[in-house]
């Protein structure tokens, strides 16, 4: 199966573990990530504002672009999957959105939400299939104690991300076990990591950042997974105290298929 | 040609306010073989049923159509009207003009027009009536209790008192429920074991009562009158009628880290085990997963033991059957998984328990002898936090839409009892309303408050987090438009209750109805509670819908005073709209014996009249036995040379009935 993919600008960055890790894993599986022949930053953040559009475009433009080649849009950065996923529900939802942002574009079919935004757990889960994800892992990460990190942004509003529950998510647990690790469930692992509060509030963040970290090495977890490049960071760099390794899903994914040292 | 005579109901302003009723009237009278046609305000009233019996006399009325309610409703009334006027009951037809017309339209005009049509199919249908006459079929006196809870007990001894068999089936090895479970009851505070056990005790020793515990009803066959169960007696591998209960058994056996399902897991039991000192029947019971000797052969130390020889290792699961005139379904409830709410972090600390197992640790005969510890290191806890509402009123797909109904009392309950023992402690309880009416509730909600000072917090919990040994409680303060942070030492969840998980397979078993959250639908939602839509089977206790206990044992009686209302008489009137065959155009394919629910299709050969010089041939041919048939009408449909039809619902009629709304 083909996806268009949205790589985003930090996993050309900071992030690219994050990046080159999950190609290599879905070519591995089969699955080809067909990385957009243009894109554009989706602004990190979701436009809250209800009477401008200028902030919506390059997300529209990436849904529309994926839609022209008939495919679904794959997306791995936690950020970029929400601020795309929300647009295109606005897309779906708000006449006047769709109407402002179609008269601005002018595209030759007016677009009006029709691409499905996947996330790559997503497709794990869904297209490949977790079972056989675990057919496939050639070595297990047998006797690992994994701490899933999900974040705010991954799973929240619920009734728009709708992939799983975002209060008592499951969907990173599965995953760590079909690597043959075993999970470890941590209460903090939807509550903020600090974000962009790094920048203004430093203290701030190192608190929010603490806090998962200690409870993760409180659990017994040996390392703490997540699929955004921002909490990836303020785990790694802000907490103080008990330090536990912070790596994204697609490198342990990666090991899991024996496809790793091919890529480092 | 039939005489038939129009009668549209107002029925106040429920059809009259969408409908118009005279405009109704006038279309219908124009339809052939209609002789009369009017309208009424209240066509079920004395003064409405007296205006149809004067017109069928007057007009010499042959067939009748009322458009009303549905015929769920009145169809019966409106059957013993035209009756009573000499007619044929089944010379009348309901057209349901409010439920499928007024009721669910806006438009005046547009609704006029639907009840117009519906009048019409209805006359269409009546034109093709035929007079029917239904058999009688005798009563089994002896009722089924499905359950043996404080709802299945209650039913059964009043059914047993007024003088009919009774016999009670519960799956588990005792009877009593979740009664036995419980510690205190509200809002009296009287202890539940001491006004249930001697119940259970009653129900024992009634000479009208067997109780089958450890059994389960696995087939149902028969109709109203007329049930067959057919009854699982599981193995218990101990003799029932040997067994005296003295317990030697259990304080031997060497199997004893198993979950004792009694305490909810709080603590351990062995493997051969009496539920708990009061239970009824007091036997024994092994339970195989756990016993040595039926996983490895070797041990046997209880039958060594045993003084009475009760001790079976062989003993296989047993069928009985036995007949019944009526069923009462009373399978109650359970809490709610709570693997969906890990929020609560139920699964992350053994601080965190639901309420019943709250239950079993403030019991005398609980794991930690009534004195409350927390789980996880037997310390007195100093700060409980409660949550309402884990997976009530829940607007998404992880909870229940409903209300509970029995957590508010309870909570109020638990937190007054552990002010009134434990002063020290603190108690706050997370709240989206609180809900109290019944008797004396609310003056018990306002003790727990105003006398015991429990900390009453309206809002929810965000998330409880394990952390060194303590649980940190995040929550909100909607009256006070805070965040609250309190940092418990246990924290009790009111888990959302539902249907037992049987409720599914026993209201397919009794083809008895559920609603989407698997509760039994009741026949009428305010007029006939405790009986299900299907001829027979009653329902008593929570299997209908949250209660409390004195609800649930004021139905359980409602429910025996319909059981003995159906056992009290000797025969009954049956359903004549059942299947029948035109055996001339049945070719013996046995397509709808196939298809038949019921088994009341089997074939036979008969002997024909045909032309030609052999006069006679042998045909293998269909035949209903119409005591069992049910009418549904499965068989019509399948019968592929149209030889199959329901009396009072015949192909041509519904043909017709089609033919008049495409008119």
């Amino acid at each position: 199966m083909t996806f268009s993919y949205y790589p985003g600008c930090t996993l050309k960055t900071k992030a690219k573990d994050l990046d080159r890790y999950a190609r290599s894993a879905a070519a591995a599986l089969g699955v080809e990530m067909a990385e957009l022949p243009e894109w554009q930053c989706c602004g990190a953040v979701y436009p809250q504002a209800k009477d401008e559009i200028a902030t919506k475009l390059s997300a529209v433009r990436a849904l529309m672009a994926a839609r022209d080649e008939g495919r679904e849009l794959l997306t791995l950065c936690s950020a970029c999957h929400h601020v795309i996923k929300r647009v295109n529900h606005d897309m779906v939802s708000d006449e006047n959105i769709r109407t402002k942002v179609n008269n601005y574009l002018k595209p030759e079919v007016p677009y009006t939400g029709e691409t499905k935004v996947i996330h790559y757990l997503e497709m794990l889960r869904d297209t490949v299939g977790f079972d056989e994800l675990a057919k496939r892992v050639t070595r297990p990460l047998k006797g690992r104690r994994i701490a899933a990190y999900y974040g705010c942004m991954l799973l929240r509003p619920g009734n728009v991300m709708g992939f799983d529950d975002p209060e008592n998510p499951r969907i990173m647990e599965d995953f760590i076990r079909a690597i043959g690790a075993e999970p470890v469930v941590i209460a903090y692992r939807n509550e903020c990591c600090g974000g962009y509060m790094t920048l203004e509030n430093r203290a701030l963040a190192q608190k929010k950042a603490t806090t998962v970290v200690d409870a993760a090495a409180s659990a017994g977890a040996d390392t703490i997974v997540t699929a955004c490049p921002l909490c990836q960071y303020n785990l790694d760099v802000n907490a103080v105290g008990e330090r536990v390794p912070v790596l994204y899903f697609t490198e342990l994914l990666a090991e899991a298929l024996g496809v790793k040292e091919a890529e480092a | 040609m039939q005489r038939i005579g129009v009668f549209v109901c107002w029925c106040g302003t429920n059809i009259a306010a969408t409908v118009d009723v005279k405009a109704v009237a006038e279309a219908a009278r124009k339809e052939p073989g209609v002789v009369f046609a009017t309208d009424y305000q209240y066509m079920c009233s004395e003064a409405g049923q007296k205006l149809i019996r004067d017109a069928i006399a007057e007009h010499k009325l042959t067939g009748v159509v009322i458009c009303s309610c549905s015929p769920r409703m009145h169809e019966a009334t409106f059957r013993k009207t035209v009756e009573a006027a000499g007619l044929n009951p089944y010379m009348l037809e309901v057209a349901n003009i409010r439920e499928q017309c007024s009721w669910i339209h806006k438009d005046r005009t547009e609704a006029t027009e639907k009840a117009v049509v519906l009048a019409r199919t209805a006359i269409a249908k009546v034109s093709l009536n035929v007079p029917l006459t239904a058999g009688e079929s005798p009563v089994t006196k002896r009722a089924l209790v499905i359950g043996g809870g404080i709802a299945g007990i209650q039913s059964a001894l009043d059914i047993a008192d007024a003088g009919y068999e009774v016999d009670i089936v519960e799956k588990q090895p005792t009877i009593g429920g979740k009664m036995t479970q419980i510690d205190k009851t509200f809002p009296t505070l009287d202890c539940a074991a001491c006004i249930l056990t001697p119940k259970m005790v009653d129900a024992a020793q009634h000479e009208k009562i067997t109780i089958y515990s450890y059994s389960e009803v696995t087939e149902v066959t028969g109709f109203v009158g007329a049930f067959k169960a057919r009854i699982k007696r599981k193995a218990r591998f101990v003799d029932e009628t040997k067994c005296t209960g003295c317990g030697e058994c259990t304080s031997k056996c060497p199997s004893k880290k198993n979950k004792n399902e009694f305490n909810l897991g709080l603590d351990n039991r062995t493997a051969i085990y009496i539920p708990f000192a009061q239970a009824v029947p007091k036997v024994a019971v092994i339970d195989a997963e756990s016993c040595i000797k039926k996983k490895t052969g070797k041990c046997g130390l209880c039958q060594k033991i045993c003084g009475a020889g009760a001790i079976d290792y062989e003993q296989k699961d047993e069928y009985i059957e036995r007949e019944y005139g009526a069923i009462v379904v009373a399978t109650g409830y359970n809490p709610i998984d709570l693997a969906k709410y890990d929020e609560y972090a139920y699964s992350q600390s053994p601080d965190v328990v639901t309420s019943l197992e709250l239950e079993r640790l403030m019991n005398a005969a609980g794991p930690t002898k009534g004195t409350l510890l927390r789980p996880s290191d037997g310390t007195h806890p100093h700060t409980i936090v409660f949550i309402q509402c884990v997976g009530s009123r829940c607007d998404d797909a992880r909870g229940k839409p409903y209300c509970s109904k029995i957590c508010c009392m309870y909570t109020a309950k638990h937190a007054m009892l552990i002010r009134e023992k434990y002063p020290d402690t603190e108690v706050h309880v997370f709240y989206i309303d609180v809900r109290t009416p019944g008797k004396n509730f609310d003056e018990f909600y306002r003790r727990a408050v105003e006398q015991y000072g429990v900390d009453y917090i309206k809002g929810m919990v965000g998330k409880v987090v394990p952390h060194d040994g303590k649980l940190l409680v995040q929550g909100s303060d909607l009256i006070a438009n805070e965040q609250v942070r309190i940092e418990a030492d246990m924290v009790v969840l009111a888990a959302a209750i539902e249907p037992d998980k049987s409720a599914r397979s026993i209201a397919t078993m009794l083809t008895a109805s559920i609603d989407t959250n698997d509760f039994f639908t009741e026949a009428h939602p305010k007029l006939r509670p405790v009986e299900s839509p299907t001829a027979g089977v009653f329902l008593s206790g929570v299997c209908q819908g949250p209660k409390d206990i004195p609800e649930t044992v004021a139905q359980a009686s409602a429910c025996a005073a319909k059981v003995i209302g159906l056992l009290a008489k000797d025969k009954l009137k049956g359903n004549p709209c059942v299947a029948h065959v035109n055996e001339e155009m049945c070719n013996g394919c046995s397509t709808c014996e196939k298809v038949c629910p019921y088994g009341a299709i089997t074939y036979q050969d008969k002997e024909f009249r045909v032309p030609g010089p052999k006069r006679t041939e042998i045909r293998r041919v269909a035949s209903v036995n119409e005591a069992v048939c049910q009418g549904c009408g499965a068989c019509t449909v399948a019968c592929m040379s149209g030889a199959m039809d329901i009396k009072g619902f015949a192909n041509k009629q519904i043909f017709a009935e089609v033919d008049a709304i495409c008119r």
